[in-house]
This record gives structure tokens, sequence and C-alpha cells, in this order.
């Protein structure tokens, strides 16, 4: 039963960055895509939260899985943050690919462990 | 937007499912290293590579083609795949006492990611040759 909670969240998670990458595309001027970084990077920060919050028993497992396994990770993606970076660099921008790769895992990384310090 | 929304929506559960049924099943407990999230993210970033060029190379962008696009790409594949857990996996391999794995981990899934993003990539080239992308200048 619960992985059928957590399937779902997965899709309003995917549909979620389906829609953030569409309005964030439109207002993008740069020519580096800078959609999958911001959904990434909040879905970090999420899970971060959450992930405190059911190390310390203050949410149980399962909503700890729903919102964590279900929603964060169906709206973050790491195949189209490497296929992004792949493009970049198969087209002569190493160094634009080097800056989205890099940035995204420092920032990525960065709030998670925010999340975690205030879950 | 919004029926699209709802196919991406519904690739999401798919992949997300198998995702979790995986880590359910595989996944490593913590302080060992996440095998199983790096194996995941792996095949994803290379099926993906080979996708999007796949279809970029054989017809405009769509109808079906667009439909199984935003439905298996950004949808399963999508939610297939994950960033979150990974930096979170990261953030405590690196803060738990493991900071070399930690490491390790971090930049072996982020450079590889981009090795089988690009290997896909150029592996849908070698098989559609017959539609050059505009400015490739061949």
């Amino acid at each position: 039963m619960i992985w059928l909670v957590v399937a779902l969240a997965g899709g309003v998670g995917a549909a979620s960055r389906f829609l953030m990458d569409t309005v964030i595309a439109r207002h993008n001027r740069l020519n580096t895509p800078l959609g999958t970084i911001v959904i990434n990077v909040t879905a970090c920060f999420i899970l971060g939260v959450a992930t405190g919050l059911g190390l310390d028993h203050t949410m149980t497992a399962s909503w700890t899985a729903v919102i964590g396994t279900g929603f964060c990770g169906g709206y973050s993606t790491f195949s189209t943050a490497s296929v992004e970076g792949a493009r970049l660099f198969l087209s002569g921008r190493a160094r634009a690919g080097l800056v989205h790769a890099g940035g995204m895992l420092v920032l990525g990384t960065a709030a998670a462990g925010l999340g975690m310090l205030i879950g | 937007m919004w029926a699209l929304a709802l196919l991406v929506g519904a690739g999401g559960c798919l992949g997300t499912l198998v995702r979790a049924l995986l880590e359910g099943a595989f996944g490593a407990g913590h302080g060992h290293f996440p095998a199983m999230t790096l194996a995941i993210n792996l095949v994803g970033s290379a099926v993906l590579g080979l996708l999007l060029e796949g279809l970029a190379r054989t017809g405009e962008d769509a109808g079906i083609r667009k439909a199984v696009r935003l439905g298996v790409g950004t949808g399963v594949i999508g939610g297939f795949t994950t960033y979150s857990t990974f930096a979170v996996e990261t953030d405590r391999l690196l803060g738990g006492g493991s900071p070399v794995l930690g490491l390790v981990y971090a930049v072996v899934s982020v450079s590889a990611g981009l090795v089988c993003a690009a290997a896909g990539i150029l592996c849908a080239r070698g098989i559609f040759k017959t539609r050059p992308m505009e400015g490739e200048g061949r």
C-alpha cells in the first residue's frame, strides 16, 4: 500500500518538475539551462529537511518515504542533469558544462546539508 | 500544458515505483556505498541521452514523438533517477565518518553520469546518421 502512495507522490513530483521547468525556461535569457538546477537544489533542500525530521523520529518512516522517495525523488532528476551537461560538453562548451555539473553538485549537497540541519 | 503534465505525472509514478522497489530490495545501509542509487542514475542518464537524441534525429518534436519524450523521458526516466537522494547520501557519508567514500561517490556519480549521457547521445548519432542536426556541418 505504501508503495502505491510513494509512486503517486513521485508522479506529483514529476509533474511539478515539468511545470516548474516550463515556467523557468520561459523566463531564462541565458543559453545555459537553469530549470533543472533550480529544481534539483530545491528538491535536495526538501529531502534534507524530511531526512532530518525522519532521523530524529519527528516524522514517521512512512511520511519520510512518501515525501522523500516519492515526491523529492520524482521532482528531482539525475538523468536530465547529466544529459544537459553532456550536451554542453559535446557542443564544445566545456567550461559551461563544468559550471553546470559542478555548480549543481555543490549547491545541491549544500542545500541538502542545510535542510538536514534545520529538520 | 495540463494534459502534458498529467502524462509526465503518469510516467513519473512508474519510474518512482521501480526506483522505490529497487532501493527497497537492494538499497545500501547507512555508511555503505550507495551502489543502487548510482546504478539507477547511470542507467537513467544513458537511456535518456539515447532516447532524446534518437527522437530529435528522427523527426520534429510533435505528436507521438513529443508524447514519448515527455511521458517516457521526462516522466519515467526523470522519476526513476534522483538527484535529491544522491545529494543526501553524499552529505551523510561526508558527515558520517566516511568523507573519502562521500567524495568518491559524488565525483564518480556526476562524472560517470556525464559520460553515460554522452555515450547515449553518441550511440543515437551513430544509429540515426541519416538526419544530421542543424548546424552540425557535415
